[in-house]
């Protein structure tokens, strides 16, 4: 067995898979089920003034028959007395004491607010707080939450105001509502945050309702700009995290990654690019606390394929590979290959290539089943026909190199080697 | 043992007739399936269907809800496409090229999400199909079956105007009158011709048969061009001593008579052997089975590596518990008091391969015989002989002869379907139909039928 134990910023936790700061960490009944199902530790539902939300909240974005793709919100902060939420906190401490307390917070715009809920969020004995400069809705009407985040020297401010007084570790979450997070990123580290955290939700119009023409979530007949995350936003997470984890000062801080993470293996993605743990919430509104028992069981029979013992064996694994576009070696060249034996005539890599790609597959019509072959000396190699083929390892791409030395486009140029005559 | 009707109640009766292949219940069934395809280019599915259906196309569009145009591109290829959905033997048409089965996958359920799309549109009535201006052409059908309606359906969105001359009371043909009631519904059958004939431009005339109440040349003389969609309808004799014998019915009329006359007045044996293996043999079988005979044999004079239904239609039959009886030829049908008491076959073995490419059974001089009060003859259909020839039509063995564009050998006279290729699918029939229609237009010098999107 691997070692899945997290320990983030001295912040121990059996595992690496956090709650992130939303409705499931909203209060005690929910945090206690998360507990109960295995989950390494919560990031409790943003704390400040209390504010009052609106009905509906949620939408979200199917795809193919799949539900909730994407989802999205326009809920706000914590609804719920800050006494309760403080009082409910201590008692959860004591009853998983072995599990992460990490608090949100997102105080009014004053140097007193932040003091004064950091003091009250420390004699919880809560273990970490992490602010709240992401929420991209509702919050930021009141310069707040990604109001925040989106100006660095904002965010360097108040990230001062709380390490002034903040006694325990200090994560600070970045909005994607931003050109690049590495700016405020930047900032925060230098204002002496201890630990980054992203993405934060990103601003979005789910769809429209054909029927009423309201964008969705209908609230009485309007809408508002809400919060997208789930699956579709992974892919912009992991390249917001990647900036991050490349450059030399914010990746010198912990990263908590966040953004679309519903399986073990998008975690140990984020992991390989530089997140220490990871924050999970659509994924666990969409199928209940329990995904965490595979999301553990996966890690973990994963690493010890890959014999790694402890997670920071892999963590940052994957940044290294991530290089300017400039710097690929351009002699590497592969070619597809479609497996006749495993082909089942679909047309699929075919239609694909010959409408929009490099008309590189040869069609011999049958009836009812084409055959479908590379034509090699027309293939660039982009990937498109393996991408659509239905079938696992029917199309595969075999290298041709063009050359055995390495090549890059500096090279190329300065080489004076002739572009492509047609 | 006897012949009798009313051995079941009603709910007996509903409950064995009910729909073997039912419908999906509602949009999210039909989703989890439709997006289960693949949207294949060029897809198999499509070049197994003799119509031609865009399936990738209209499952695709039940993936956006666009149910409209996904009936639309189904009625485009088959205005019988409601129907087909119930009757086609899919597992050797479209589901059967599915490249699912290349992945020892179940196939796409096509023929159910066929039903789904054509079924709203059929309850709906949605008008997916406008009719050009009258083009003052006027042409004459014969036969409101599969072939007859797809032709008119065809010609009358170009603007032609169409009279159908049917011999019964109701339109459809076979689909109506010659099908298992477990796979469509005579009501079902009204509300498509009901449905084809809301274009306009279509009028049928019932109870009118050729060569009785209206000749070829009357036709000729009346409109600028005939079509024979006429099918065929003579079942096929077994000439063996005692078929002259009360309970000796054919299969055609058995099942016309569920079809016509409702599941308790048709009449039928404990024991009741039925003669060949054809899909109208299944049909009766299965049916005789369903009016509640106790016990139904069929009897084969090949093997099931030649049976001419499929694995899926044999499986019914066997699902329903008919016995089957290989390599047994009738021989004899013999009786008491003028009622048919016993079936006797002669024991076969399969020698060289014949014509068709099927080994031809040989009989090995033994006998077996079967204690039955009722035998269903299933031994194919013949066609009108008679009424082409005399017609001066072109035809070898009754079967119309006609060259590509549907035409005969007397100008003017086409003709398709059953008439033609001496009975396979309703789907080939209305085929034939399009392809009948598309020489008509060329004949009458109208432009070609280009049945466009309008959606």
């Amino acid at each position: 067995m691997a070692d899945i134990s997290s320990n983030f910023l001295g912040i121990k936790s059996p595992n690496p898979f956090w709650l992130a700061s939303a409705p499931p960490t909203d209060k005690k009944l929910n945090v206690l089920r998360a507990f109960e199902a295995g989950w390494g530790g919560v990031v409790w539902k943003t704390l400040g003034t209390q504010v009052k939300n609106v009905s509906s909240r949620y939408s979200a974005v199917d795809y193919h028959g799949s539900r909730v793709m994407g989802f999205n919100n326009i809920e706000l902060i914590s609804d719920r007395p800050l006494d309760i939420n403080l009082r409910e906190i201590k008692e959860v401490l004591k009853e998983f004491p072995d599990r992460a307390m990490i608090i949100s917070l997102m105080a009014d715009n004053s140097r007193e607010s932040w003091h004064e809920l950091i003091k009250k969020v420390q004699d919880t004995g809560a273990h970490g707080l992490e602010l709240n400069f992401g929420c991209p809705h509702g919050m930021t009407e009141r310069g707040m939450g990604a109001a925040v985040g989106q100006d660095p020297e904002i965010a360097r401010m108040v990230v001062e105001w709380v390490m002034e007084i903040a006694e325990i570790p200090v994560i600070t979450k970045l909005t994607p509502n931003v050109h690049s997070v590495v700016p405020t990123g930047l900032a925060s580290v230098q204002a002496g945050t201890n630990a980054l955290s992203l993405i934060n939700t990103i601003q979005s119009v789910t769809g429209i309702d054909l029927d009423t023409f309201v964008p969705n979530p209908n609230v009485a007949g309007k809408s508002a700009f809400g919060g997208y995350c789930g699956p579709a936003v992974k892919p912009i997470a992991l390249k917001m995290l990647a900036t991050i984890a490349q450059n030399e000062t914010t990746r010198r801080v912990p990263i908590s990654g966040i953004g679309g993470i519903s399986t073990w293996k998008d975690a140990v993605e984020f992991m390989l690019l530089g997140a220490s743990n990871v924050q999970v919430c659509t994924a666990a509104m969409k199928h209940g606390f329990r995904i965490v028992e595979d999301m553990c069981e996966g890690l973990n029979y994963w690493m010890e394929d890959k014999g790694f013992n402890t997670l920071n064996d892999f963590i940052g694994k994957s940044v290294p590979a991530l290089t300017n576009w400039e710097d690929l070696d351009i002699n590497y060249h592969i070619v597809a290959n479609i497996n006749q034996d495993k082909c089942i005539h679909c047309g699929l890599c075919y239609i694909a290539c010959e409408d929009t790609s490099h008309q590189s597959i040869a069609l011999d019509y049958g009836k009812p089943y084409n055959k479908y072959s590379i034509k090699e000396e027309e293939c660039v190699g982009c990937n498109l026909c393996k991408l659509v083929c239905p079938v696992d390892d029917c199309i595969t791409m075999v290298e041709q190199r063009k050359g055995d030395e390495y090549l890059n486009w500096k090279d190329f140029q300065r080489l004076g080697l002739p572009l492509n005559d047609h | 043992m006897s012949i009798t009707n009313f051995r079941l109640t009603t709910d007996q009766y509903d409950a064995n007739f009910a729909d073997i292949h039912p419908p999906f219940e509602n949009l999210a069934a039909a989703l989890v399936e439709a997006n289960r395809c693949l949207f294949c280019y060029d897809a198999p599915c499509m070049k197994s269907c003799p119509t031609s259906i865009d399936v990738p196309k209209f499952i695709k569009q039940i993936t956006t809800e666009n149910i409209k145009g996904s009936a639309h591109t189904i009625f485009s290829s088959n205005i019988m496409g409601g129907g087909c959905s119930r009757v086609c033997p899919v597992e050797k048409l479209c589901e059967g090229a599915c490249v699912y089965n290349l992945l020892e996958e179940k196939p796409i359920e096509i023929a159910r999400l066929q039903r789904y799309s054509t079924d709203k549109a059929i309850s709906h009535k949605w008008p997916l199909f406008k009719r050009k201006p009258s083009t003052g052409k006027r042409v004459a059908i014969v036969g409101a079956g599969p072939a007859g309606l797809s032709c008119a359906h065809v010609l009358s969105c170009e603007g032609v105007d169409v009279t159908v001359y049917e011999k019964e009371s109701k339109g459809g043909g076979l689909m109506t009158y010659g099908i298992a009631a477990y796979k469509v519904t005579p009501s079902f059958c009204e509300e498509e011709v009901d449905y084809i004939l809301s274009i306009g431009g279509i009028e049928i005339k019932y109870n009118q048969t050729l060569g009785e109440n209206i000749t070829l040349t009357e036709l000729q003389n009346n409109y600028d061009a005939v079509y024979l969609g006429i099918g065929v309808g003579l079942a096929r004799q077994l000439a063996i001593p005692g078929e002259e014998l009360e309970g000796v019915v054919d299969a055609i009329s058995f099942i016309y008579d569920i079809r016509s006359k409702g599941f308790s007045q048709v009449k039928v044996g404990d024991r009741v052997a039925v003669i060949g293996m054809g899909m109208t043999a299944i049909d009766a079988a299965t049916q005789a089975k369903r009016l509640g005979a106790k016990e139904v044999t069929m009897v084969y004079r090949r093997t099931e590596a030649e049976m001419p239904c499929t694995t899926v239609e044999l499986d019914i039959a066997k699902l329903d518990g008919c016995k089957i009886i290989w390599l047994a030829a009738p021989k004899e049908i013999t009786g008491e008091n003028s009622y048919v008491n016993q079936l006797h076959c002669s024991t076969m073995v399969l020698g060289e391969p014949d014509a068709s490419g099927r080994r031809s059974p040989i009989e090995t001089g033994e006998t077996i015989v079967l204690d039955v009060d009722m035998v269903i003859k299933a031994a194919g259909q013949m066609a009108f002989e008679a009424l082409v020839a005399n017609n001066n039509i072109n035809n070898q063995y009754g079967k119309v002869l006609v060259d590509a564009n549907g035409g005969t050998n007397i100008p003017g006279v086409f003709a398709g379907g059953d008439c033609v290729n001496g009975g396979k699918e309703v789907v080939d029939a209305v085929q034939a139909g399009k392809d009948g229609a598309k020489g008509i237009i060329s004949y009458l010098n109208i432009q070609e039928p280009v049945i466009t999107n309008q959606y």
